[in-house]
């Protein structure tokens, strides 16, 4: 047997790409979800009121000290219990989504924190709604420079998401899986697999670093 | 493979054989409420009983998690240490090595390198094979290893250049300089990141489950799958590891604060 049997990698290329497409829209519609609620999650964490920010925050130390598969596996297998049927995919992405929108959530908040206090003074000041300051003050000085930290967590979320194989999502890792059970080659698959987490998480992390590098310019 | 059977095999038998003879009993008496998807539960009498028989098994899937953390921890912080100062190393081939390393497994996902490790090793090409737990300890320690000579990088970098002129002042070999001045300090510093990571690498035992070793996650699936009590059983892993996590935090916390003692506030380095 030869070492890598290129002809065989190039019959299951068009396979692994198909489900190369699903690991990648997981990764968006989780990462877009993360994003938003993070924000709002973050929000809660600072609020001065405790009935608020107590939960918010144990909600956040938890999830962020708990493993990712088993928060699937909650989502996907209990939750039925209570009348929530998700499929295997939603259960997926919507848990995949709150884990990562605890660790955006700590992002924000140093964003967030590191906004002069003279700048939530003058808001106060002119009186302005609260809606209206984080729209038009606040959040447009705590975004810019946590950016590439979102970028970074973009970057493990999709490295995350070979996770969701274990509740039956056929995103690339289980298609590889499958394919290698099929063949019994488990070698090109795996190794396939591997250089496109490697070749997508590397393009990326260049894209954030010349993001930081930006706004080290900028600055 | 193994034909000794294990007693936590028997008791996991014996919760089965009981967790199936109890529901026939609930189905007969209620109709199943299967078209609204969720499976029948079990009786309230069955799960107060089984909780007895379900924790102990739990515990067992622990220790395992424990030992995978443990050994993997161990593997991780030797593969930082080795990658960090391959990285800053004055030998190019080194320096490339290091960072091949680093950016292969923290490019690509763990669990990719779990199953390559567990499926593609014992193949032809490479005709080794390994159990399950020695994967699970390598693929966890290369894996945070390589985030982690990243972390060590960044602790190092940030030890002041007078501490690494005043070396060489005082005519130190790299040796003595990296053991008795930069590493001691290095550490320290790492201490809060390196945190997280063993937090992260905590959370991260959960998937070797995929690769049938039998952890707090895999007992929880298996011992679900018998019993159809969802919730404890989810419920109750997800406080273990949260436990489990906070005794790494806080156990981390005390020894910086043990090692801090006696050191001058902030300006030193």
């Amino acid at each position: 047997m030869n070492f890598f049997d290129w002809e065989f990698a190039w019959t299951i290329l068009p396979s692994l790409l198909d489900a190369s497409l699903k690991t990648v829209g997981i990764t968006l519609a989780g990462f877009s979800i993360a994003i938003v609620l993070g924000l709002f999650l973050a929000v809660g964490r600072r609020s001065r009121k405790r009935w608020l920010s107590w939960p918010v925050t144990g909600l956040i130390e938890f999830i962020r000290s708990t493993p990712l598969l088993i928060q699937v596996f909650f989502l996907f297998f209990v939750m039925p219990n209570f009348g929530l049927n998700l499929s295997a995919l939603q259960a997926g992405i919507i848990g995949i989504a709150l884990h990562y929108a605890c660790y955006t959530a700590e992002v924000y908040r140093a964003g967030l924190d590191a906004v002069p206090r003279a700048q939530w003074e003058a808001v106060t000041a002119l009186n302005m709604r609260p809606l209206t300051a984080y729209r038009k003050i606040i959040l447009p000085q705590a975004l810019r420079p946590i950016l590439p930290a979102l970028g970074n967590y973009l970057i493990s979320m999709l490295k995350d998401t070979p996770v969701l194989s274990a509740i039956t999502v056929v995103e690339i890792m289980q298609r590889a899986k499958n394919i290698g059970s099929e063949h019994f080659r488990y070698l090109e698959p795996i190794t396939m697999v591997g250089l496109f987490f490697l070749i997508l998480s590397l393009g990326l992390a260049w894209l954030v670093r010349r993001l930081e590098n930006r706004m080290e310019l900028a600055r | 493979m193994n034909p000794v059977v294990s007693p936590s095999q028997i008791r996991f038998a014996y919760v089965r054989r009981t967790a199936l003879q109890l529901r026939a009993c609930g189905r007969s008496r209620r109709p199943s409420r299967s078209h609204s998807g969720a499976l029948p539960q079990p009786s309230r009498v069955y799960r107060i009983f089984a909780m007895n028989e379900l924790i102990p098994l739990l515990l067992e899937g622990t220790w395992v998690t424990v030992q995978v953390t443990f050994f993997g921890s161990l593997l991780a912080i030797a593969a930082a240490l080795i990658a960090a100062f391959g990285r800053l190393s004055p030998i190019a081939p080194v320096r490339w090595l290091a960072a091949a390393y680093i950016e292969i497994f923290r490019g690509s996902s763990l669990l990719v390198q779990l199953f390559w490790l567990y499926f593609v090793l014992p193949m032809p090409p490479f005709n080794v094979s390994l159990s399950a737990f020695n994967v699970a300890v390598i693929g966890l320690g290369l894996n945070i290893g390589a985030y982690g000579a990243e972390v060590l990088r960044g602790a190092i970098r940030s030890v002041h250049k007078g501490q690494f002129e005043a070396c060489q002042a005082l005519n130190m070999t790299a040796w003595q300089r990296a053991r008795r001045i930069i590493l001691p300090q290095a550490l320290l510093a790492a201490i809060p990141p390196g945190t997280n990571l063993l937090i992260e690498l905590l959370k991260n035992t959960s998937l070797v489950s995929l690769i049938t070793l039998s952890d707090l996650a895999f007992r929880a699936r298996q011992l679900d799958q018998a019993t159809l009590m969802t919730l404890e059983i989810f419920g109750l892993a997800l406080v273990i590891y949260f436990v489990l996590a906070q005794i790494i935090n806080f156990s981390l916390r005390a020894l910086e604060r043990r090692l801090n003692r006696g050191r001058i506030g902030g300006s030193l380095s």
